[in-house]
């Protein structure tokens, strides 16, 4: 009688309407993904027309723009690409693998990792440069979501989902307590803590990007090959055992796939909430339960969601910005919540 | 003839999110009666039942229990007259049998009078009427599916009211413990209980019931007893299905057999060819 | 009369038959509460031998000690007892409504709205313990309104709930992350550390007024009880015995809100007692059902050991939540890991 949260499987449009769904879907994806970089590279402090923004791409613009377009811009839009990807994929794969509609990657406690591996190091070594702090917060969720699968396994397999949940839950509520007592004790590390808290595309320059996205490259086809296995899992395990499905292996790869692109993109950018969440059921809503048509969409969908809300957060209090991870909240939550209200009770 | 119906329905018609399933249905249970309800999936039988146990409350019309509207008895009253087994009842983890069937004293039960010697009278003989008895300190859900069912219906029955409505009680188990529960409702339908169930086997009906009642799209296509209602030609009219009605060798009431080949042979037939090709 | 075997020890307490197991514990926590606050009471940086605080308490003992003892520190020792024991009569009701043991009023949101309201009036109005207070019970009373509304759809129902509230608890974090960056470092640790809820500063007139007006949430917490195992089976069974569900979880619901604003007013959002309580309590009695009695003391005795531990324990002084939630978390790793060496 105990479950957390159930598992449905939504509805879907019939087959050959869905294959045109899935088409225009991408279409349309792309399309907005674009004009969401191009607003990326105009928008903020200092609004530059798109023609100025080419300019400087193609080598002709002047110092100044060069230094906002190609120094600011550019990068934080390839962090929100790179981040968004990441996080998009990570959630549908941690939905899929749950069968949980309601998971999400920070649920496996890598938000409460990276945070925790953060806060230490600030404390014992006064370390603030973000780049030398990406290192700890992906080591800190790698480490902590290696944790929780082990105390979340069980006699039924290597990561039995529900399990997974309460010992994500746990050990993220445990981590959180010494994190905050470090912070409390420590106005550095509040300091620091407080801002990465917000998860933010600022400041995140080529030279955080680049470690990164190796590990997100990997994630990403990892994932995009468990497409078809997941589509399997989704029918339960025994269904899926019947049909020749290593299980233990699927979810172990899964997890690691989770880990690794979780891990890295909040290294990169910090706890951006609700994208991992939200984004894949907005994909599945579009183009039904194939987890071979919501990875990649997914990829291409969050990283829209991940530009706006920076570019929203450039916009609404300007010159000064509102971090991207606290809109994403905003944006996400109520998206969430609609569904929560449209759908028939207990299906999502 | 004979005493008046205590539960009625009157020109009720029910409704889920603005769909009407049950429009405009008119039945009386006989009182004393084993009434059993069939049609096939989705025919509003569950629906009624449903109205009739007050869990729907009707769009339109009236359900009438002792000669009152049913929605003018508070709540427990309700409950103390008439006990319903729904499809859907969960156990709390860990549960024992006997506590599960406490459950069911409820309706007898208040703040000022928590719990009593009547009731410990009451589950007793629930579980005693149930073949449960030895079963009482288990966890529920370590019971196999026949048992368990057993011990929902024990706590139904130690609600002790005199009618008894079942929403399928016997879909999942296996045909002896089918057969099991029928002989105990037909049992207690013998020592004084109306009892009205929803069933998916017709045969079943055919053998237990006193009364039937046939349903097809939320209205009623025949009622009566099983030799009335249950004639092939009522049965491929209901549910489709071309059929033979012989005598049962056991009970000399009729007994639905399924015809082979016809429509549903051709159809298949040609699927068959098709997943080969 | 042959009595029913129903495979435990009952006792009967006036009308009412109690496991025996229950009793058993529920005595054993209850004298872990008293031992554990004589001790506290003591314990501090101008010590008090236990006899001379219970000789204080009943009314004897010198007047540095009845200062230290009953001025200082009961007050605090007080709020610890009855705040752990409403936050987990809190916990307790919304698993029960929810059949969720995950649903406590952290994750719906609650604590959150709490801390919102808190540094809304701490910028605009005043850093006051009353303006706190006052913005803490209003943003948990407005936040529990938004969620019921926005999750009332001809009823509020448990997996709608939760999926609500936890949306609204996660823009209500941004917002509040969002407003410890605008406000100057030293500002921000302070609402900070009152944020993860904290005893320190706990007046008896304080406590006073907020239990008296949390009181009757209480006992009509416990008067549900009955309808509440009813509804336990399953909305149509509790139904068909003679309860009105959906009547029952918006009672059951209000008074959880109730009592989780009264705890939050005096102390700040303290997670993880509502969450772990009614849990550790029904593990501890091996009962198939939560009960509020046995939540309440373990509950009470959950946040009295967190802010001993808080204040004497550790090498830094830390708000009572932070331990609370590490102390939670570790049970219940423990929890899961034993259960499924149990299951194995």
């Amino acid at each position: 009688m105990t479950s957390v949260v159930p598992p449905r499987v939504s509805d879907t449009a019939p087959g050959s309407a869905r294959i045109g769904r899935t088409a225009i879907g991408t279409l349309v994806l792309v399309a907005v993904l674009a004009v969401s970089v191009a607003l990326s590279l105009m928008i903020g402090a200092n609004p530059l027309p798109w023609h100025t923004v080419w300019a400087s791409l193609t080598g002709s613009g002047t110092p100044d723009t060069d230094f906002v377009v190609q120094g600011l811009r550019v990068p934080r839009t390839i962090a929100g690409l790179v981040a968004g990807a990441a996080l998009g994929v990570a959630g549908a794969l941690m939905q899929a693998f749950s069968r949980n509609p309601l998971a999400d990657p920070g649920i496996l406690g890598v938000n409460a990792g990276a945070a925790f591996a953060v806060a230490l190091t600030v404390a014992l070594f006064g370390i603030q440069s973000s780049l030398l702090l990406v290192w700890p917060a992906f080591l800190g969720a790698l480490v902590v979501t290696v944790a929780v699968a082990l105390v979340g396994s069980s006699g039924r397999g290597p990561a039995d989902p529900i399990r997974l949940t309460l010992a994500g839950v746990a050990v993220g509520a445990v981590l959180s307590g010494i994190t905050s007592g470090m912070m409390l004790s420590n106005p550095d590390a509040f300091d620091l803590m407080r801002g990465w808290n917000a998860g933010s595309l600022l400041g995140r320059g080529v030279d955080l990007i680049l470690p990164v996205v190796p590990f997100i490259a990997v994630g990403l086809a990892v994932a995009f090959v468990l497409g078809r296995p997941l589509n399997a899992l989704a029918l339960g395990d025994d269904l899926a055992r019947a049909q020749g499905l290593p299980v233990g292996a699927v979810r172990v790869a899964s997890i690691a796939a989770i880990t690794v692109l979780a891990g890295a993109a909040t290294a990169l950018v910090g706890p951006l909430s609700f994208v991992g969440l939200m984004v894949p059921h907005v994909v599945r809503w579009i183009v039904g339960p194939d987890q071979r048509r919501i990875l990649p969409l997914s990829a291409l969908a969050a990283p829209i969601v991940v530009l706006l809300a920076d570019v929203l957060g450039r916009v609404i209090i300007a010159p000064a910005e509102v971090p991207a991870g606290i809109v994403t909240a905003f944006v996400g939550a109520p998206v969430l919540i609609a569904l929560a209200r449209r759908r028939k009770a207990s299906a999502l | 003839m004979s005493d008046p119906s205590r539960l009625e329905a009157r020109a009720v018609s029910l409704a889920y999110d603005g769909t009407t399933v049950v429009p405009e249905l008119s039945v009386a249970i006989p009182p004393g009666s084993f009434t059993v309800i069939i049609g096939p999936n989705a025919c509003g039988k569950s629906t009624l039942l449903r109205g009739l146990s007050r869990l729907l409350a009707p769009a339109a019309g009236s359900v009438v229990l002792d000669g009152r509207d049913i929605s003018s008895y508070p709540v427990k009253e309700v409950a103390r007259r008439l006990g319903l087994l729904p499809q859907s009842a969960l156990a709390p983890d860990g549960i024992t049998v006997a506590d599960l069937v406490g459950r069911g004293r409820y309706p007898h039960q208040s703040l000022l009078r928590q719990w009593s010697s009547a009731d410990e009278i009451a589950v007793k003989e629930a579980l005693d009427a149930t073949g449960t008895a030895d079963l009482s300190t288990r966890p529920v859900d370590a019971l196999s599916g026949g048992q368990r069912q057993r011990v929902w219906v024990a706590m139904v029955l130690a609600q002790q009211t005199d009618l008894l409505l079942l929403d399928e009680p016997t879909t999942y188990l296996d045909v002896a413990h089918q057969v099991e529960l029928m002989e105990l409702f037909a049992e207690l339908n013998a020592r004084g209980r109306t009892v009205v169930a929803v069933l998916h086997d017709l045969n079943h009906a055919a053998r237990y019931a006193s009364h039937i009642i046939a349903m097809r799209d939320g209205r009623i296509v025949a009622e009566g007893t099983p030799r009335e209602v249950i004639t092939s030609a009522r049965v491929e009219e209901v549910y489709g299905l071309p059929n033979v009605v012989i005598d049962d060798p056991v009970t000399g009431g009729p007994l639905v057999v399924p015809l082979r080949g016809g429509a549903f042979a051709a159809r298949a037939a040609q699927a068959a060819a098709e997943l080969d090709a | 009369m042959t009595a029913v075997d129903v495979g435990y020890r009952r006792v009967r307490v006036g009308t009412l038959p109690v496991r025996a197991r229950s009793l058993v514990v529920g005595a054993a926590v209850l004298v872990a509460v008293v031992v554990l606050a004589v001790f506290s009471l003591g314990w501090g940086t101008y010590p008090v031998a236990p006899d001379a605080v219970v000789r204080t308490l009943l009314g004897g003992g010198d007047a540095l000690d009845t200062t230290v003892v009953v001025g200082w520190r009961l007050p605090r020792v007080l709020a610890a007892v009855t705040l752990g024991a409403l936050l987990a009569i809190a916990g307790a009701l919304f698993q029960t409504v929810t059949r969720n043991p995950l649903a406590s009023p952290d994750i719906l949101g609650l604590s959150n709205g709490a801390f919102t309201g808190m540094l809304l009036t701490l910028v605009f109005v005043s850093g006051s313990w009353p303006a706190r207070a006052g913005g803490a019970l209003i943003g948990c009373l407005v936040a529990s309104v938004v969620i019921w509304f926005l999750s009332y759809r001809g009823g509020v129902q448990g997996f709608r709930l939760i999926v609500v509230g936890i949306g609204v608890s996660a823009m209500l974090a941004s917002l509040n992350t969002w407003m410890l960056l605008q406000i100057e470092l030293e500002t921000a640790m302070f609402a900070s550390a009152w944020g993860h809820g904290s005893l320190n500063g706990v007046t008896g007139d304080a406590l006073g007024g907020v239990l008296l007006c949390a009181a009757p949430f209480a006992i009509a917490a416990f008067a549900l009880v009955p309808a509440l195992r009813q509804l336990e089976l399953g909305d149509d069974m509790a139904a068909a015995s003679g309860v009105r569900p959906h009547l029952v979880r918006t009672l059951a619901l209000l008074a959880g809100v109730v009592l989780v604003a009264a705890a939050t007013a005096i102390a700040g959002p303290i997670a993880f007692v509502a969450l772990a309580a009614p849990q550790i309590a029904r593990r501890l009695a091996r009962t198939p059902s939560l009960s509020l009695a046995l939540s309440a003391l373990v509950g009470a005795l959950l946040l009295l050991g967190s802010d001993a531990v808080a204040q004497h324990v550790l090498p830094v002084t830390l708000p009572v939540g932070v331990v609370t939630v590490s102390v939670g978390g570790a049970y219940l790793i423990v929890m899961i890991v034993t259960e499924i060496r149990r299951r194995v």
